[in-house]
């Protein structure tokens, strides 16, 4: 057990714990007790083994290099298997050489500054990294940024129209996530959006889905009931909930017509 | 992920070359299963050559041959273009239902015919490398046997391995009896029939198909039938949507109309997913139901004999009621054109 009046001191190797993981509460951790105790208990608990593996991702994310932006190659000489790929990204060509394990959405996020996309399970079964790829939507954590060579991509950052400063005019489907509160905390949002709008492209090409109710009908553009979203949007999970709002959001644009927000929780 | 190298194959015959080479070496299409699997490090590749630019990706009918009057899906033919394709949607949409009953939007459009086919059990034990499992690491024993086995296989299973195939768009191709165009190395096409294209594990469960390394799957080709005004491809599942299945039916049915406005089944196929490892034809449930009047008493008939052949686990004898059901309830929505 540990006393109450222990003097609040900290070894040299605690100091230097505490001022990699949180130094801005160095100076309080030195001055008070119950800092001290509860570090303690954390050590103790944990057999060092948590602080150490924090500590050591702290390490990471403070010395890793900042992500470039633009054309300039990235230490190509540091990468085992480079692979050098050009692809144009929300209208704007990109060539840069990637490690071969890179995924697109890893590229989009930490070399290109474009991190509107999401990475939520990193294993395609939330759809929060959802971008559109020639036209498609598609998971960016289950794409090799390589196999990208040649191809459009287009982000959140790329949605709205006409995206030069003041003629900037949202996407339909961003204005109608704004309407209808599509979200909470926002970190589906991004893929949601993405998925929506692509989505809505296939609903028009006259795409099925599993719910259709005449599968062998002729392809004519499809008139989506709420159900038929819910299908066709089951790729994107969203944690908060958030989905009557997001499927209202998405049947105004679908429908043309407005539709009742709704402001109870289901 | 651990190292390896990429490379971009321009023609077929290239890529199975350089796969050819290298026994450690895997093909990639879409990637929706070996980058997933490759991330848990269950697979384990040094190299990977993307196929998904050397076309194979045509839909056609077939003018020639034995399966004049069907139709040619390319191995690479992404899943949603197959699912919607207007020859696919109007003569078999038997396939088209289980292809969306399958993933998400987004994973359809990256996941190739191909590759579909040539996905990795969904089994826990295997995904989790701390864990036995012999299909991922041979000789080190089973964690589902005696371990969590709900979603496991009631059919066909071995003290090896009791895991469960997952495709959705397979156990419809079974039904539909169709053939898997392969080439190799040597240049050699060849055709593997639906049939015989998954094993059962037996004591290789590693071995999930019979296709040998550096074989290319450049198409598969559907018989002509008639099928399509009668099919259903019902899906149970934990989700209403986006989740694998614990149990799926394609089922088909032709009524013989020589016999008149009588109700008399000419032919039947019934194939199940979630059950096995490998689709599962209810082959002895076909047998009884040809000739005979396609009547709930006759479904219930045949899908209680072919459901008293499950060897049930610890925890997944839900599985066999829940079968019998499943079939009698594709039957007969196929009956009734996809309604119930
Ligand atoms: C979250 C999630 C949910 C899913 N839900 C379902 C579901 O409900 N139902 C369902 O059926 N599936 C489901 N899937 C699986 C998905 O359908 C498969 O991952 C996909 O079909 C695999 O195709 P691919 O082109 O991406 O294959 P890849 O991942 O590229 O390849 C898979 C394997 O096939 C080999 N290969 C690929 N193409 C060829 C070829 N032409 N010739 C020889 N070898 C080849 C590759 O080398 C690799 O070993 C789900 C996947 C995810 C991630
Ligand atoms: S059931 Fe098969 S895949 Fe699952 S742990 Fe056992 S051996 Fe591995
Ligand atoms: S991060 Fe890609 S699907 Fe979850
Ligand atoms: S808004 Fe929070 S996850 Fe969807």
């Amino acid at each position: 057990m540990i006393d109450e009046n222990e003097s609040p001191e900290l070894t040299e190797d605690e100091k230097r714990l505490f001022a990699d993981l949180m130094p801005e509460d160095l100076n309080e951790i030195l001055d008070t007790g119950v800092n001290r105790r509860h570090f303690l208990k954390l050590i103790t608990m944990a057999g060092g083994g948590v602080l150490a593996a924090q500590s050591a991702v702290a390490e990471q994310l403070m010395t890793r290099p900042f992500a470039e932006t633009g054309t300039a190659e990235f230490a190509p000489d540091s990468l085992d298997n480079g692979v050098s790929v050009s692809f144009k990204v929300n209208g704007t060509a990109r060539k840069l050489t990637v490690d071969s394990r890179m995924t697109l959405l890893d590229t989009l996020r930490e070399r290109l500054d474009l991190t509107g996309s999401k990475k939520g399970c990193d294993h395609g079964q939330c759809g929060a990294c959802t971008v559109i790829v020639n036209g498609q939507r598609i998971l960016s954590c289950l794409t090799l940024a390589a196999s990208c060579e040649g191809k459009t991509v287009q982000t959140i950052e790329g949605i709205a129209q006409g995206s030069t400063g003041a003629t900037t005019r949202l996407h339909p489907v961003q204005e109608a996530f704004l309407k209808h509160d599509g979200f909470q905390c926002g970190f589906c949002t991004p893929g949601q959006i993405c998925s929506a709008v692509a989505m809505l492209d296939e609903a028009k090409k006259g795409h099925l889905s599993y719910v259709s109710e005449n599968v062998r009908q002729p392809a004519a553009p499809a008139k989506l009931s709420n159900e038929e979203i819910r299908e066709r949007m089951s790729g994107n999970i969203c944690r908060c909930g958030a989905y009557p709002n997001i499927v209202a959001a998405i049947q105004e644009v679908h429908s043309g017509k407005p539709v009742e927000q709704i402001f109870r929780s289901v | 992920m651990r190292p390896f190298t990429y490379s971009r194959a321009k023609d077929p015959s290239s890529a199975i070359k350089m796969l050819a080479q290298n026994p450690n070496a895997k093909f990639l299409a879409g990637g929706t299963n070996l980058l997933d699997l490759m991330k848990e490090d269950v697979e384990r590749p040094d190299a990977l050559i993307d196929i998904s630019e050397l076309g194979l990706s045509d839909i056609n009918l077939i003018s020639a041959g034995t399966n004049q009057g069907g139709i040619s899906l390319g191995g690479l033919s992404k899943n949603t273009a197959t699912a919607n394709h207007p020859l696919v949607r109007q003569n078999y949409p038997l396939l088209t239902q289980a292809i969306l009953a399958g993933a998400s939007g987004q994973l359809r459009n990256m996941a190739t015919n191909g590759g579909n086919l040539l996905q990795r059990t969904r089994c826990p034990y295997f995904y989790e490398v701390a864990m036995p499992c012999n299909k991922r690491e041979p000789g080190t024993g089973c964690g589902a046997k005696e371990g969590i086995n709900r979603m496991h296989a009631i059919f066909g299973w071995s003290e090896q391995c009791v895991a469960v195939y997952p495709s959705d768009m397979a156990i419809a191709l079974a039904a539909l009896d169709a053939v898997v165009k392969v080439r190799s190395a040597s240049g050699q096409e060849r055709s593997i029939s639906m049939a015989d294209f998954h094993r059962l594990p037996g004591d290789q469960p590693e071995k999930d198909t019979n296709l040998a390394h550096g074989e290319l799957i450049t198409a598969i080709e559907l018989p002509k039938n008639r099928f399509a005004d009668k099919s259903y491809y019902l899906k149970v599942r934990d989700r209403a949507s986006y989740a694998f299945a614990l149990i799926s039916v394609a089922a088909a049915l032709e009524m013989d109309q020589a016999n008149g406005p009588g109700n008399r089944i000419k032919q039947v196929r019934i194939a199940m997913g979630g059950v096995a490892h490998k689709p599962w034809r209810a082959l002895k449930a076909e047998q009884m139901l040809v000739g005979k009047e396609a009547t709930e008493a006759n479904f219930n008939l045949a899908a209680s004999a072919e459901m008293a052949d499950a060897r049930p686990l610890e925890h997944n004898a839900f599985k066999v009621e829940l079968g019998k059901r499943s079939i009698v309830l594709a039957l007969k929505m196929a009956f009734n054109g996809g309604k119930a």
